[in-house]
């Protein structure tokens, strides 16, 4: 939160007396110290280890399929792009992200943002927190915030791992786009990085729904299981093809959509819809999380 | 609350305050459900008030807007197209994309013994007939006669026929495989010309603009943000299972932008084609630039043309000009395309087993003075299989199909 939202953040009765600055450095040490607690945190380091073991997996599974010198395997299954990665290493990171993308990304942020309210509410922690003259709303705030750092550092995780992976097995180079035009190398990690950033923003939807989640129980494993199961289902509802008229509001239908980056030109009007449904559910639980987090009872 | 509230002298004034507690938290949930409400009009009333209406445009005649169709010298354009495609056909998945495309997978090339591994993943027979079903998004881009490209937009993927001078390149991103031939071969040329844009379509329909149909101009329509006639085409004969077919024809450059097909059963549209973006710019010289990846499988066209046979080139509804025996009955609309099998018709249930049954439970059994047969029925095209093996197949209904048979007894 930047020094002038802070002054118009709506903060509970009681506190109105307070003097500005010294509120603003208190939400930048919340998240300071919200955020060392998040990636502290000897499960959020499990997470991101997973995250990164799967682009090095991938590697080495099409380096060994391929090692003999034949070309990747000319049948079109297997996450996007794979066929490309032994032409390319930068492929590996298109690959990665698409292969991590469907579960284990946004299963972590689901643990993550599951864990946020609930934890510390199941630990007995989170009366303290409110003690400190912050605030619900701004709690919630800089919560959401270290959820939504956590997800865009899971996806880097996965993105740079792969990038090592891929130039360490793999040659590096000029690189075709899935329409066949060429781009130099320097493009192409333009591109990764425009792809990294698209991915860490389509969890921004399952972000708001754990943290909304979250608000609403006081066991941290009851959230974080709720989330994760929220997300299998919406997952399986989206392969249903009797459902087509709902799948557009799910929040991940368009998450592969990110792979339209690598079309030249770029297709954006898919991308545009997966960012404006990740808005979408942002605003919707996010409000959802406020309106129960400031009404609730803090028992524990 | 805790208990001990709601005893004694207190009540009073703790419900007032529990009261209060909870008609505020109240007010807070008035705040996601308004973000939902502002969301669904949102959603709603958007496409809505984006929707300016019917644009206004000076009259002008069925003929004069042919002409200028005809006159149209678009040769710079690129743009996206949504081609929706429902022609009533069983869902069959997979096989039945490999069954039209007469590549790999299908009977008759498996039963040639390396059929299996002939084809390419790139070859554009095999690509460009899965738009004979569902939705797909294109891409086109065109600059002059020698260069074009269309784009098939798949899921992470991307299937590009490119054309550049004498080359034709088939790219095929999933399988990262490239088909490569050359115009000058001829067979390259004709496989191009798959009608898949709004263009290709319209030519086809106004082939067959006689006496025996209307032509007409119905209002003015939007298309990709640019002002269109419609020009509606009908059958003026019975027995056509063609609705109506309406073109939006760009209002400025003569270029047709939207393609329907409705049937004359009624229900959505049998072919429906139309730019959802178009731009007339000279489109980047880089897009048609090819050159193989490093590691991709190149098949030269040589290589299968003398594998793939010849079917599955048409599009549905064109007669079959070369196979033997073929006769032509009736004009216009209502034509309907015959030939001998030579067979005894359908593998029956004793003759061809599990098969016989199968296809026939797609048909419907028809009785006539030619005898008896299966009528298989697309919402545009049937076609009648006669027990003594002649088959009669056309944009017609089945009672003009039966007619037909009977006439030719």
């Amino acid at each position: 939160m930047s020094r002038a939202e802070t002054g118009t953040a709506t903060v509970p009765a009681g506190t109105g007396a307070a003097v500005r600055s010294p509120r603003a450095l208190w939400t930048l040490g919340l998240l300071r110290s919200e955020l060392s607690v998040t990636f502290r945190r000897w499960r959020t380091l499990a997470l991101l280890g997973v995250l990164a073991a799967v682009p090095v997996l991938v590697g080495i599974a099409v380096k060994i399929e391929t090692g003999d010198g034949a070309g990747a395997g000319g049948d079109a299954g297997g996450p996007a792009f794979i066929s490309q990665i032994t032409n390319n290493g930068l492929f590996l990171v298109f690959t990665a992200l698409a292969a991590t993308l469907p579960f284990f990304l946004p299963m972590a942020v689901g643990v993550v943002a599951g864990d946020a309210v609930a934890g510390e509410s199941g630990a007995g922690t989170l009366r303290y927190l409110l003690v400190a003259p912050a605030g619900r709303t701004r709690l919630l705030l800089t919560k959401y915030a270290a959820v939504l750092a956590f997800c865009l550092a899971g996806t880097l995780v996965v993105a740079v791992s792969a990038l090592a992976v891929g130039a360490l097995l793999f040659p590096l180079g000029e690189l075709t786009t899935i329409s066949g035009t060429r781009i130099s190398f320097a493009e192409g990690l333009l591109r990764a990085l425009a792809i990294a950033l698209v991915v860490a923003a389509s969890l921004i939807g399952v972000a708001a729904l754990g943290l909304f989640v979250s608000t609403l129980t006081g066991s941290g494993i009851a959230a974080m299981a709720t989330t994760v199961g929220l997300l299998i289902t919406v997952q399986i509802l989206d392969q249903i093809p009797q459902l087509h008229a709902l799948q557009p509001y799910f929040f991940s239908h368009y998450w592969l959509s990110f792979a339209d980056l690598m079309r030249e030109p770029v297709y954006w009007d898919d991308l545009m819809k997966n960012l404006g449904i990740q808005a979408l559910y942002a605003a919707v639980f996010g409000s959802a999380a406020w309106a129960r987090f400031t009404a609730k009872d803090i028992t524990a | 609350m805790a208990p001990y509230e709601s005893d004694g002298s207190t009540t009073a004034g703790a419900a007032e305050e529990r009261r209060a507690a909870r008609g505020r938290k109240a007010t807070r949930y008035a705040v996601p459900v308004a973000v939902i409400g502002v969301a669904a009009a949102t959603i709603g009333l958007v496409p809505a008030l984006a929707d300016s209406g019917d644009p206004d445009l000076p009259d002008i005649t069925a003929q004069q807007l042919l002409e200028k169709i005809a006159a149209s010298d678009t040769e710079r354009l690129s743009g996206t197209v949504r081609i929706s495609t429902d022609l009533g056909l069983p869902d069959l998945g997979g096989l039945e994309s490999g069954l039209l495309s007469g590549g790999p997978g299908s009977p008759s090339a498996s039963g040639s013994g390396d059929g299996e591994d002939g084809g390419s993943a790139a070859d554009p027979s095999t690509k460009l007939t899965e738009l004979a079903a569902g939705s797909h998004t294109l891409r086109v881009a065109a600059d002059g006669p020698d260069r074009q490209k269309v784009s098939l937009l798949q899921d992470g993927s991307e299937y590009s026929l490119i054309h550049d001078g004498k080359d034709v390149w088939g790219y095929d991103s999933a399988s990262n495989e490239v088909y490569h031939s050359t115009v000058a071969t001829g067979t390259g040329k004709e496989r191009e010309k798959v009608p898949a844009t709004p263009k290709d379509l319209t030519e086809e329909a106004l082939k067959a603009v006689d006496d025996t149909t209307s032509v007409t101009v119905e209002g003015t329509a939007q298309v990709a943000g640019r002002d269109a006639y419609r020009l509606v085409v009908k059958p003026r004969q019975d027995g056509s299972t063609v609705g109506q077919i309406t073109v939006s024809v760009d209002a400025r450059t003569g270029t047709p932008l939207k393609f329907t097909l409705t049937p004359a059963s009624g229900g959505a549209a049998v072919v429906d084609a139309g730019f959802t973006k178009v731009s007339f710019a000279k489109p980047d010289a880089s897009t048609f630039d090819f050159t193989p990846p490093k590691g991709a499988k190149v098949t030269e066209a040589d290589e299968t043309a003398a594998e793939l046979p010849e079917h599955g080139q048409k599009s549905p509804g064109a007669p079959a000009g070369d196979l033997d025996g073929l006769k032509v009955i009736g004009e216009g609309w209502t034509t309907i395309a015959s030939f001998d099998t030579g067979g005894s018709g359908l593998p029956t249930a004793d003759a061809g087993g599990g098969l016989g049954d199968f296809l026939g439970s797609f048909g419907d059994q028809v009785k006539g003075d030619f005898g008896t047969g299966t009528v298989f029925s697309t919402r545009l095209v049937n076609a009648l299989i006669t027990d003594d093996g002649k088959v009669y197949a056309g944009a017609v209904t089945k009672e003009a199909l039966v007619k037909a048979a009977n006439a030719a007894k």
